[in-house]
């Protein structure tokens, strides 16, 4: 299990802010919080399949660009309707400047 | 023993009160009724996702297993025929009579009838999922298809049913589509959309009649036109399901009239969602009446808090969503709150235009773009209405300025 990935560079990402990475026909959310962390979801939301990356994020949150349904980014909890199913979670480092993801 | 909470209206709204009482610990009976034979289940997709469908399913907000884990009572089918106030009871269409503590009259609003016979055969309305799938039955290649009504439900079906080969004509009284809460420079991006994928619009023309003889629908403009079709779909607004409220002597002023709280004239009936008025904190306390999902969301949960107790004052934005085609617009707020418009573009053909009242405070932001262009700096500019702020015109047209900055000022 040493799938990690390069998503982007780690200043590609503003921090408070998310980006999309797509990846062998899947498609993930790549987060910097404020306080200069990364983190990683599923990219698509759990109501209807919108992808993420259009959404705000603000403090720990995700909050999907259609319908609002929230998520803390990084735990992957849904945060109240419409959302009701979590979304998944991966683990995420910073090499050299590049933001990797373990996609397994 | 408690009497419980009863629910009048199993939609998104009702549907979300009844988890929401749940969420907040309530543990003495929940009682959810609603007149349709389906779970409580999204609306919007009615007129977009299920229409591109070759088998429309619902979408349920709670399934058969969320509800009986949550011990809600669902009673589907049946209609709350009069409540007694006194008695603290409501009785159903059924005959059964069901004991309340609080009751919240989520019943939601109802298509706006044309001043003609139908519906039939060839001539509906859309509000249930049922009347969907009779709707999707007639979209195909070579049908042709009247939507009588350029508002958000018109355009999404006649967007859907182009995506199907129909040919399709928008009929609409107003001088433009979406008159009501959309400005016109968005409203002409959207005509121009549906122009170029072969929709025909015709503004400004009246319904003189529609002859429905169960093969087709033949509808004759005051102008003379007559468009003849084999469906007309009617959409031409929704009014207020009130008359539960008003023969129980609750106060009704364009729906049923709630305070902040959404507590009706008498103390122990709620009501929220598309079926009341309340007064809108956002522009000093004016009385709207909204017709939204989000909207229905948001209330069903603040009213579940309220029937506990909490004395929670409602302060959201208001906040509106369509999609056509690939184009989805959202707008925040209401615009004609404002005087003055700033216009940002956003790069691919999206754009928001900011809607600033006399006072240079920002009072609704209306955008539009492919896909999710403009969800984020919709949303940042709701929470900016929210606070009641003033930023700079100047901020708000710059590309270059991002929203979030302003929020933090």
């Amino acid at each position: 299990m040493n799938d990690w990935v390069e998503a982007c560079a780690a200043d590609d990402i503003d921090e408070e802010d998310v980006m999309r990475f797509d990846h062998d026909g899947r498609t993930f959310a790549i987060y910097r919080s404020a306080a200069d962390e990364y983190f990683a979801t599923d990219g698509l939301c759990t109501h209807e399949k919108v992808h993420l990356a259009d959404g705000l994020v603000m403090d720990d949150i995700i909050e999907c660009p259609k319908h609002n349904g929230r998520f803390n980014y990084k735990t992957g909890a849904a945060r109240g309707a419409p959302v009701c199913v979590n979304l998944k979670t991966y683990r995420v480092k910073v090499d050299a400047g590049k933001v990797l993801v373990q996609v397994g | 023993m408690a009497r419980g909470m009863v629910i009048i209206g199993a939609g998104e709204c009702g549907g979300r009160a009844a988890l929401a009482l749940r969420d907040l610990g309530y543990d003495g009976p929940v009682t959810l009724v609603g007149d349709e034979p389906h779970l409580p289940y999204e609306r919007p997709p009615l007129s977009k996702e299920a229409m591109a469908s070759d088998a429309p399913e619902i979408k349920a907000i709670a399934s058969h297993a969320v509800l009986a884990e949550r011990s809600i009572r669902h009673i589907h089918s049946v209609q709350a025929a009069a409540i007694d106030r006194a008695a603290h009871t409501v009785r159903l269409s059924n005959g059964s009579v069901l004991p309340y503590d609080k009751l919240l009259l989520a019943t939601g609003s109802t298509p706006r009838k044309l001043p003609m016979p139908g519906p039939g055969a060839r001539c509906v309305y859309l509000r249930t999922f049922t009347d969907a799938l009779a709707i999707r039955g007639h979209l195909g290649t070579g049908s042709r298809i009247a939507v009588i009504g350029g508002g958000f439900i018109g355009l999404e079906l006649a967007a859907a049913a182009r995506k199907l080969g129909a040919a399709v004509t928008v009929i609409e009284a107003q001088p433009r589509i979406l008159m009501r809460g959309v400005p016109a420079e968005i409203a002409a991006i959207i005509h121009q959309a549906h122009v170029a994928e072969g929709v025909e619009i015709l503004c400004g023309d009246g319904i003189a009649s529609i002859a429905d003889d169960g093969k087709e629908a033949r509808v004759t403009l005051v102008g003379g036109r007559e468009v003849p079709a084999d469906l007309a779909i009617i959409g031409i607004g929704a009014v207020p399901v009130t008359g539960l409220a008003a023969e129980a002597g609750l106060t009704i002023d364009n729906g049923i009239a709630v305070d902040a709280e959404l507590r009706s004239s008498d103390p122990d009936i709620f009501a929220a969602g598309d079926c009341c008025s309340f007064p809108l904190a956002v522009y000093g306390g004016r009385r709207v009446r909204l017709e939204a999902w989000r909207n229905a969301q948001e209330q069903g949960a603040l009213a579940a808090k309220n029937m506990l107790g909490a004395g929670e004052a409602h302060a959201a934005v208001p906040w509106f969503w369509s999609d056509q085609y690939g184009l989805t617009l959202q707008i925040a707020g209401l615009s004609d709150e404002g005087s003055s418009t700033v216009r940002r573009d956003l790069g691919d053909g999206a754009l928001i235009l900011f809607h600033l009242d006399e006072d240079g405070r920002l009072v609704a932001a209306s955008g539009i773009g492919p896909d999710n262009a403009v969800a984020r700096d919709i949303r940042l500019a709701e929470m900016l209405i929210g606070k009641r702020a003033r930023p700079a015109p100047e901020a708000l047209g710059s590309q270059a300025v991002k929203l979030k900055s302003l929020l933090a000022a």
